[in-house]
């Protein structure tokens, strides 16, 4: 992180000429320019996308996969795009490996549905890291409940990295399923995945990557991954809420139950019995988020039109920028500082509880995350309730970071700690 | 200064400073004859409230946890309000600090309490100024499921 001489001349040479993209970056709060600094928790999106989503009501609107009449063809043949256009995105073999969910969330829990209630039995082990989601949590403590099998978390040590070796040693053949984090949410720390997929498939376990903070900061490919399920969200890929994918590898989505019964999920029904259409049908029961998925694939085409070679400089020069800026802040102290890390921030104040920080930088329009960032956990393991948390995109520049460490200052001074520094 | 400004400085007065720096009955109290906890789920923040009862009348009380400076300034100055009245009292007090920072307050004197009417401005906020007040109202009715404000 800190291998660049100087920041701020690889910053200017890095930044994305792209504010005006995203309409809602115009608008004041609370009369102050806004710093959106609370992209781990959704980002902002551009104009080509919300027009995308729009537009196909206004030109394309249709159910999918059932009228013969020319919309319904129309919607359908976007419909797939969309899919064939997620494919491409992460680099999955097949378009058929790709289900449309309604987040990162629904896909977890649909692989703890069906994959997970198929296949453990009681004893069986599933191993997770400290460093993970809520999201990545509670479905496998639900399944656990069900079937009898176990829940293991690997450690992480005091920058907020996975150690390997607890990693290795908490692996068995009893482990049947490794659920990772790609980025933590919470502190921004890259896992090693490829090498964890490597030492989870020795032991013959199946891996699922939460890649809701890794998909719009850094490029993702199934095949140099080697993952068997990958989970994102399209809204913090600069996509619409409520549309999400769950990517799966043909052979174990073959061998998958239904999970919702319903609508297009099925090959044919009678009160007797029905028989069900294979992956990705299958997992996508009833009306899917039709427009959702064509606003994704638009905001995946505007991600690469800027280029993830960019965005990766950008986000990484804005990070050793901003952590160098928090950093000589007197009384602050940084929790998470992998040596592999995304654009995330987050940090503690002496003496200001993150909440108190949380509302005075609203009043100067800088917008960011205070609490446990649904990883109380991992907060428990730091023995703190819960952090600030800035987190970065591309439409984020100096001036944001400026804006924090202002707002930071004002903060100090009315609590009356502000230090000389 | 803008008018967030001044909601901020109303928000953030001295009084919930002092309270915050050095929250007041700030103790366990094994002698206590009620008990709940409170917790905030979304924020993380956590606290016990201890009562000593005697007939119907509140003769002590305390708690412990933490939070952020609304909550921990709000959890000390319930505390001060609340020794020595009954629990009818109390409970018609919460009733009405409640309609203080959400809704049409009644006409009362509310003393140190009505520091916290900055609250009124920050919605997002009530929740941390009235944790200690539900846990307060479940320890009173010997509720120990622990208390949430949502």
């Amino acid at each position: 992180m800190n291998t660049v001489a100087d920041p701020r001349l690889a910053l200017a040479a890095t930044e994305l000429p792209v504010a005006d993209d995203f309409p809602i970056l115009a608008r004041p709060v609370h009369g102050r320019r806004l710093a959106y600094l609370d992209n781990g928790a959704t980002t902002q999106k551009p104009t080509a996308v919300i027009e995308a989503e729009a537009r196909f009501y206004r030109e394309s609107n249709a159910n999918i996969h059932r009228g013969v009449h020319w919309l319904s063809q129309h919607a359908t043949e976007l419909y797939d795009a969309a899919r064939a256009t997620v494919q491409r995105f992460i680099g999955a073999a097949r378009a058929d490996e790709i289900i449309f969910t309604r987040g990162t969330t629904e896909a977890i829990n649909l692989v703890a549905n069906t994959w997970g209630r198929k296949q453990l039995t009681a004893g069986d082990e599933i191993l997770i890291t400290t460093l993970e989601h809520h999201s990545n949590i509670v479905p496998w403590q639900m399944l656990c409940e069900q079937t009898g099998a176990v829940l293991k978390v690997a450690p992480v040590n005091e920058i907020g990295e996975v150690e390997l070796d607890g990693f290795d040693a908490l692996l068995s053949p009893r482990t049947r399923l490794v659920a990772i984090t790609h980025i933590s949410n919470a502190l921004g720390s890259i896992n090693p995945v490829a090498e964890m997929v490597e030492h989870a498939h020795a032991v013959g376990a199946v891996v699922l990557v939460d890649g809701a903070q890794a998909v719009a900061h850094q490029a993702v490919d199934m095949q140099a991954l080697g993952c068997d399920f990958y989970a994102f969200s399209g809204h913090k890929l600069y996509g619409p809420t409520g549309i999400g994918v769950l990517y799966g590898r043909a052979e174990l989505l073959a061998d998958m139950p239904p999970w919702q019964g319903g609508g297009d999920m099925i090959r044919t029904v009678s009160f007797e019995r029905s028989t069900y259409a294979e992956a990705p049908q299958r997992f996508e029961a009833g009306t899917p988020n039709i427009a959702g998925a064509v606003a994704l694939a638009a905001a995946i085409d505007y991600v690469q039109a800027l280029g993830m070679d960019r965005i990766v400089a950008h986000e990484h020069a804005l990070l050793a920028h901003a952590t160098a800026a928090l950093s000589a802040i007197p009384g602050l102290r940084m929790v998470g500082t992998a040596a592999h890390k995304a654009g995330i921030l987050s940090f503690m104040i002496e003496h200001i509880h993150p909440h108190d920080l949380g509302t005075i930088l609203d009043s100067e329009g800088v917008a960011i995350r205070a609490g446990h960032h649904c990883a109380m956990p991992l907060m428990t393991r730091f023995g703190i309730p819960g952090t600030a948390r800035a987190s970065l995109a591309v439409y984020n520049n100096e001036t944001d970071i400026a804006a924090l460490v202002s707002a930071i200052d004002k903060a100090q001074t009315l609590f009356g700690t502000r230090k000389p520094a | 200064m803008s008018a967030m400004d001044g909601n901020l400085r109303e928000l953030y007065q001295e009084v919930i400073f002092d309270h915050n720096r050095q929250p007041r009955n700030f103790h366990d109290m094994p002698e206590a004859d009620h008990h709940a906890d409170g917790h905030n789920p979304l924020c993380g923040d956590q606290l016990t409230v201890y009562l000593r009862i005697n007939n119907d009348v509140i003769e002590d009380v305390s708690f412990v946890g933490h939070g952020c400076a609304i909550s921990t300034a709000s959890a000390s100055l319930m505390t001060e309000a609340v020794k020595g009245k009954t629990v009818a009292e109390v409970e018609a007090l919460f009733k009405d600090f409640h309609a203080l920072l959400t809704d049409t307050p009644p006409e009362r004197d509310f003393g140190k309490l009505a520091v916290l009417t900055g609250v009124r401005e920050f919605p997002a906020r009530v929740k941390c100024a009235t944790l200690a007040w539900h846990t307060l109202h479940n320890a009173l009715i010997g509720d120990h499921t622990p208390a949430h404000t949502e």
